[in-house]
């Protein structure tokens, strides 16, 4: 059936057939084999496969902020110094993926995807509940490699146009959702990342505050994980860092994110712990 | 029992022609043309929701007249096509001339085979390169026959006149609002020789596929009062960024 797409035949019956404005369920109707999930791995084996690590998020006030590591390891191994997790999942939304890489990034470009798809086939644009719902559909549709070892956990954020405002959800491996209020971290050093968020993080930030903030909470991670990798001067890696207004997603420049790190580790010299929140 | 008439193979098929070429005719027409940016696309069509003019793929789109539902079922066919595609290679083996071949047996098929009647629909499929000369325009009728267009293509009602028009009239290195004045100047002929109509806003659908967008889809619909200031001859107004949203 599949062939069809790459040959120039006459467009198959489930082309043309009225249906869903889902691109997944397209697929899962007419190619299940290339949904993600729609492997079937032998039982009882796990297999070792790079993972990527931290991401976090902050809302301020005219939008939100989400960042990511560049560090994916495989055991002890560092399998990659500049994997990219943090993607646009269209114009107003990001996702962020921790877990299983190769799956992560299989699912997000499904994702985004998706969305472009419902665009182009309804002329209008999900919002941004329905986008976050049909996220918690593609992680379910992942439980059954989940359950053996290749869990993805994503985390969605976007620039909400109804409410006018940023918002974070995060998802657990079963495709449970929950949106976050303020900031939001997941994966191995998202434990490191909260208490930094925690203590760093008000609600009157402004954009460039939020930036800084996030990556604060990504150099406590990475200092206390070895999982999550630092900014790295010596090979200008430096964390991903988007940010979500009014005005749609933009990526911070290398030169952007740049500044801040240095600031931030130049900080660190002297303070090692970074700022310092009052007691009281 | 009656015996069935002979009917010859020919004369069928002629008249199968007749009759989808009959469909088309009523309706209005789309007017695809090259300008130095890329490739616009007008409308007439009163409607905001039910379109003729579509985004594909990222420098693909689709224009139709005919029949609604017959072309929205080639036009869905056609995304769905697009996107598994590029999901299934990468996005940059999705090109128009692989989508109008898959037009063309789909069409094809439908107008020779016998339980179907054949559908009243005549598609434009264009694609936007990186340079004028790699812009590619296709014209598909109802017989699933291709026609590689160049600079100007009319489909629909009157196509003949408004083809020959645009075809006088149609300069390399248009800018936007000078290829958007002459396909409304194009529409609002009057085939018989009449004075011709005013067209306003509101009747009219346009949109591009423009190369020098920074994002991957080239596709945008220009809306409101963006076409306004284009259709009074402001340049100025096609540099201009709008919201992403339809």
């Amino acid at each position: 059936m599949e062939a069809n797409t790459g040959g120039t035949g006459r467009l198959p019956a489930a082309f043309l057939t009225p249906g869903s404005s889902s691109f997944y369920d397209f697929l899962g109707q007419h190619s299940p084999e290339l949904l993600p999930g729609g492997r079937k791995l032998p039982e009882g084996l796990t297999i070792e496969a790079p993972h990527g690590t931290t991401i976090v998020a902050a809302v301020f006030g005219g939008g939100v902020v989400i960042a990511g590591d560049r560090r994916a390891t495989m055991g002890n191994v560092i399998a990659q110094r500049d994997i990219e997790k943090v993607f646009p999942a269209d114009e107003y939304s990001a996702v962020g993926i921790a877990g299983t890489a190769g799956l992560a990034v299989e699912m997000v470009r499904l994702f985004q995807l998706e969305l472009e798809h419902y665009e182009k086939i309804e002329g209008a644009v999900l919002s941004l509940e329905g986008k976050a719902n049909r996220l918690t559909t593609m992680i379910r549709g992942n439980l059954g490699m989940a359950m053996q070892g290749l869990a993805v956990v994503p985390m969605f954020a976007g620039y909400d146009l109804r409410l006018g405002r940023g918002r974070i959800f995060t998802y657990d491996v079963t495709g449970g959702r929950s949106e976050e209020r303020g900031f939001a971290a997941t994966g191995s050093g998202s434990v490191f990342a909260r208490g930094s968020l925690k203590k760093l993080y008000r609600a009157d930030l402004t954009a460039d505050q939020a930036a800084t903030v996030v990556v604060q909470a990504l150099y406590d991670a990475a200092d206390d994980d070895s999982a999550t990798g630092g900014p790295d001067m010596a090979r200008k890696i430096f964390p991903i860092v988007s940010l979500i207004t009014e005005d749609g997603f933009r990526r911070l420049t290398d030169d952007e994110v740049s500044t801040i790190a240095h600031s931030i580790t130049d900080g660190r010299l002297e303070h090692p712990n970074g700022p310092q929140a009052p007691l009281l | 029992m009656s015996t069935p008439f002979y009917v010859s193979p020919q004369q069928a098929m002629a008249d199968r022609a007749e009759y989808a070429r009959k469909g088309i005719a009523r309706g209005r027409s789309v007017v695809v043309l090259t300008y130095d940016d890329g490739i616009l696309f007008v409308a007439e069509n009163t409607s905001r929701a039910l379109h003729k003019v579509s985004e594909i793929y990222d420098q693909i789109a689709f224009a139709a007249v005919g029949r609604y539902n017959e072309f929205e079922n080639l036009r869905i066919g056609g995304v769905r096509y697009a996107d598994l595609r590029g999901y299934s290679y990468d996005r940059a083996d999705v090109t128009a001339r692989g989508l109008a071949n898959v037009y063309a047996q789909t069409l094809g098929t439908i107008f020779s085979s016998v339980g179907e009647k054949p559908y009243e629909v005549e598609l434009i499929v264009a694609e936007v390169g990186a340079t004028t000369a790699d812009d590619q325009i296709y014209r598909l009728t109802p017989d699933g026959s291709v026609v590689d267009e160049k600079n100007a293509v009319v489909v629909g009602g009157n196509a003949d006149s408004i083809g020959n028009y645009l075809g006088e009239k149609h300069r390399a290195g248009l800018t936007l609002a000078g290829a958007l004045k002459l396909a409304v100047d194009g529409l609002a002929r009057d085939p018989n020789g009449g004075s011709p109509r005013t067209m306003t806003p509101d009747q009219l659908e346009v949109a591009v596929l423009d190369r020098t967008r920074f994002q991957q889809r080239k596709f945008k619909r220009i809306l409101g009062g963006q076409l306004g200031r284009l259709l009074s001859g402001d340049d100025s107004a096609a540099a201009e960024e709008p919201d992403a949203s339809e």
